[in-house]
């Protein structure tokens, strides 16, 4: 079962939920940190380094003695990524270039031809002997973010495990959705402000509109605001567990602890909570 | 020979549009005739991305030599550096102003882009 | 006149760097206002709106298949690389949120049964604040983001500055390292990250100032939440010296920024005689003599 960790607005704990959740589930779970851009999950767990694979795209490559320069390959790109500079031939812009082969299709005289650039990274690490931590890192200044993501979802677990965790991005866009689709289930990580009720309702939206089921957890709660949890209540969306706002999960968090270093007494809700996505998933399953 | 600007108008007393990429036209002035032809650059305004790049190659088909404007992107100048365009900088004055000042060698030659590039 | 870009970026979200975005527009009093966060944009909840116009927004085309014209061949899945053509009992179908937008199928269809659509990705909005113009928007859910939207809003608000004579413009930038974070800062001025003092914000913030330096912005570092954990604080002074960025400030922990938030105010606005809104007021001023040096520089 796959089970995703998101949040519409960052910095809400989605994270440290997921690295807790893994520990808390780690005989039964693997986690792959999505957050490609800024991935941090390694940053609290103890992990023993396996493997780092580089994730490329391809991008074409021009051979000049066979480019009678008709230029369809410039015409047929959507993305700008190739330019036809007069005598100095057809130029390519690789940070442009979407993969879509598109150019290669159309060129008659087989001059380009794809050749592969390094865009990402990654990492296979275990945590406790065997359980797995897959994180995906984008090269800094490139902008693949969701193939990226997409190639992390596709790795293969080892051991196989009941549960997959997906340490999402912030946002709804783009990014968010490559994490989110086909997934079994979403956990909804939202925190008890103005900008955390705003940012959960555009998550659930986009939720809906992917037909994923999600349930909200709760972060940062106060004991004067209550807006979020009031929103949840009214519309009747699952709200399966709650984490009090404290500044003693923030100093721990700051040195590098986790949720159930702070709280150890919140394990137990942590196993029940997977047990409750899959009691979810069995009530609706999909088609 | 001709010479492209980047323009908003649509006459020698236009005044140049400092903006490459994403400018509504160019202004393409033959100084041997001093006759001149506008050609509208929307196209750009829909671009994903690389919009400095479409609208190199668009003052390129006009078979200009120079290309007179306000800043130049590291993908464009690639592009018109390459193919042997002369590019100068200049600020949104009349055009005709500009083609003088060409003429007489006052504008500077750029020899690599002014500014980072930009989605 | 150009007027001056100060863009706030984070790396790590959830940082503060909404919140330290509306207090500096709450200090400076004359600017034009951006969120670049247009995947959550949560600035306006904290200046006071008066009035917004709303429009779509047209990013790049999708395709879709017309079921008439369709022969079933299969070609189009073949070829495309985004998972974007389906099959169901109707035959062949885009899936659109999936199409890149490449238009290799609609180049490859034997029968020209494929339709090239433009395609709306979100709304931006133009509104009159309490602070000035704020030009915002919001995306579609799962649509992409890819920064031209962001860079339109720049634009506008370039525009807005430039013909009226106003010197500053002040964006609110997305959380992350990708497209939307390139597009809000290439051609700034000036960049303000905001940081913690966390192995997350730490980690992040090296991610953060790699891209700057890539784009040889000049740089400055606020840390908030400061005194959560001061054995960043050394890590970050020297993680800035490596590229060149300066820490011009740091802000404790405080739990009057959600208060803020929940009057809809900024911390400046709210609680103007506080410690934290006086440290950002320096901090504010720091950045205006950064800023006024390089106006200086600029017209030599």
């Amino acid at each position: 079962m796959q089970i995703a960790i998101a949040s519409g607005k960052g910095g809400t704990g989605k994270t440290s939920l997921a690295v807790s959740l893994f520990l808390a589930n780690k005989d039964r779970a693997r986690l792959l940190d999505c957050d490609v851009e800024e991935p941090n999950c390694h940053l609290f767990l103890a992990t023993r380094f396996v493997s780092r694979t580089s994730v490329e795209k391809r991008i074409p490559l021009l051979n000049p003695d066979l480019c009678t320069h008709c230029g369809k390959c410039v015409e047929a790109c959507q993305f700008n990524a190739l330019a036809e500079a007069g005598k100095a031939g057809i130029l390519v812009f690789e940070e442009l270039c979407h993969s879509c082969g598109g150019c290669t299709f159309v060129c008659p005289t087989g001059a380009l031809h794809e050749t592969p650039l390094k865009m990402g990274a990654i990492t296979r690490a275990l945590v406790a002997g065997k359980a797995e931590l897959i994180t995906g890192a984008l090269a800094i200044g490139h902008t693949e973010t969701p193939s990226l993501i997409l190639a992390v979802k596709k790795t293969r677990p080892d051991p196989e495990v009941a549960f997959t965790l997906i340490d999402a991005p912030p946002g709804t866009a783009c990014a968010f959705a490559a994490a989110v689709e086909h997934t079994d289930f979403v956990l909804l990580v939202a925190e008890e402000t103005p900008f955390g009720l705003h940012d959960l309702k555009l998550a659930i939206k986009a939720l809906q509109k992917m037909e994923i089921p999600f349930a909200v957890v709760l972060n940062r709660m106060r004991p004067d605001f209550s807006s979020v949890l009031e929103f949840c209540k009214e519309k009747n969306y699952p709200l399966w567990l709650q984490i009090p706002e404290s500044r003693a999960i923030a100093e721990t968090y700051a040195r590098g602890g986790t949720l159930l270093d702070a709280m150890p007494e919140l394990e137990e809700s942590l196993r029940i909570l997977l047990d409750q996505c899959a009691e979810a998933m069995q009530c609706n399953p999909k088609n | 020979m001709k010479i492209a600007f980047s323009t908003n108008g649509n006459t020698l007393e236009s005044l140049l549009d400092t903006r490459f990429g994403r400018c509504s036209r160019f202004l393409i002035l033959d100084t041997e005739t001093n006759h001149y032809e506008i050609l509208e650059n929307t196209q750009n305004l829909n671009a994903v991305q690389g919009a400095g790049i479409q609208s190199a190659q668009t003052v390129l088909e006009t078979g200009a030599q120079a290309l007179i404007t306000g800043h130049c992107g590291p993908k464009a100048f690639k592009v018109l550096h390459a193919a042997g365009i002369a590019i100068y900088l200049a600020d949104n004055r009349p055009i005709d102003e500009l083609a003088k000042a060409l003429a007489a060698g006052t504008l500077a030659e750029l020899t690599d882009a002014d500014v980072e590039g930009h989605w | 006149m150009q007027p001056q870009e100060l863009v706030i970026i984070s790396g790590k979200g959830g940082t503060g760097k909404t919140s330290i975005t509306a207090a500096l527009a709450d200090y400076f009093p004359n600017k034009v206002l951006a969120d670049g966060d247009v995947d959550a944009a949560d600035l306006f909840l904290v200046l006071q709106v008066t009035e917004t116009q709303i429009a779509e927004f047209q990013s790049g085309h999708i395709a879709e298949i017309d079921p008439d014209k369709c022969h079933q061949c299969g070609k189009c899945a073949a070829l495309c690389r985004f998972d974007a053509i389906v099959t169901s009992e109707s035959g062949y179908q885009v899936d659109a949120r999936a199409c890149e937008g490449c238009k290799v199928c609609v180049n490859a269809c034997p029968h020209h049964a494929i339709e090239w659509k433009e395609a709306f990705c979100g709304l931006w909005k133009e509104s009159r604040t309490a602070q000035g113009t704020l030009f915002h928007a919001s995306l579609y859910p799962g649509a992409e983001n890819s920064g031209k939207l962001v860079t339109f809003l720049r634009d506008k608000a370039r525009k807005k500055a430039m013909d009226e004579g106003i010197p500053l413009i002040l964006v609110d930038g997305p959380p992350g390292i990708g497209c939307p974070v390139i597009a809000s800062i290439t051609g700034a001025a000036r960049i303000l990250v905001v940081t913690e003092p966390t192995p997350s914000g730490y980690h992040d913030l090296e991610r953060v100032l790699a891209l700057a330096k890539h784009f040889q912005i000049p740089t400055h570092i606020l840390i908030n939440k400061a005194d959560l954990e001061t054995s960043y604080l050394k890590k970050m002074e020297d993680c800035a010296a490596k590229s060149g960025a300066t820490v011009i400030g740091q802000i404790p922990y405080s739990p009057l920024f959600s208060e803020a938030q929940q009057k809809g105010q900024s911390i400046l606005k709210a609680f103007p005689t506080s410690p934290e809104a006086e440290t950002l007021r320096t901090i504010a001023a720091i950045l205006k003599q950064k800023m006024d040096e390089s106006e200086a520089e600029g017209q030599k």
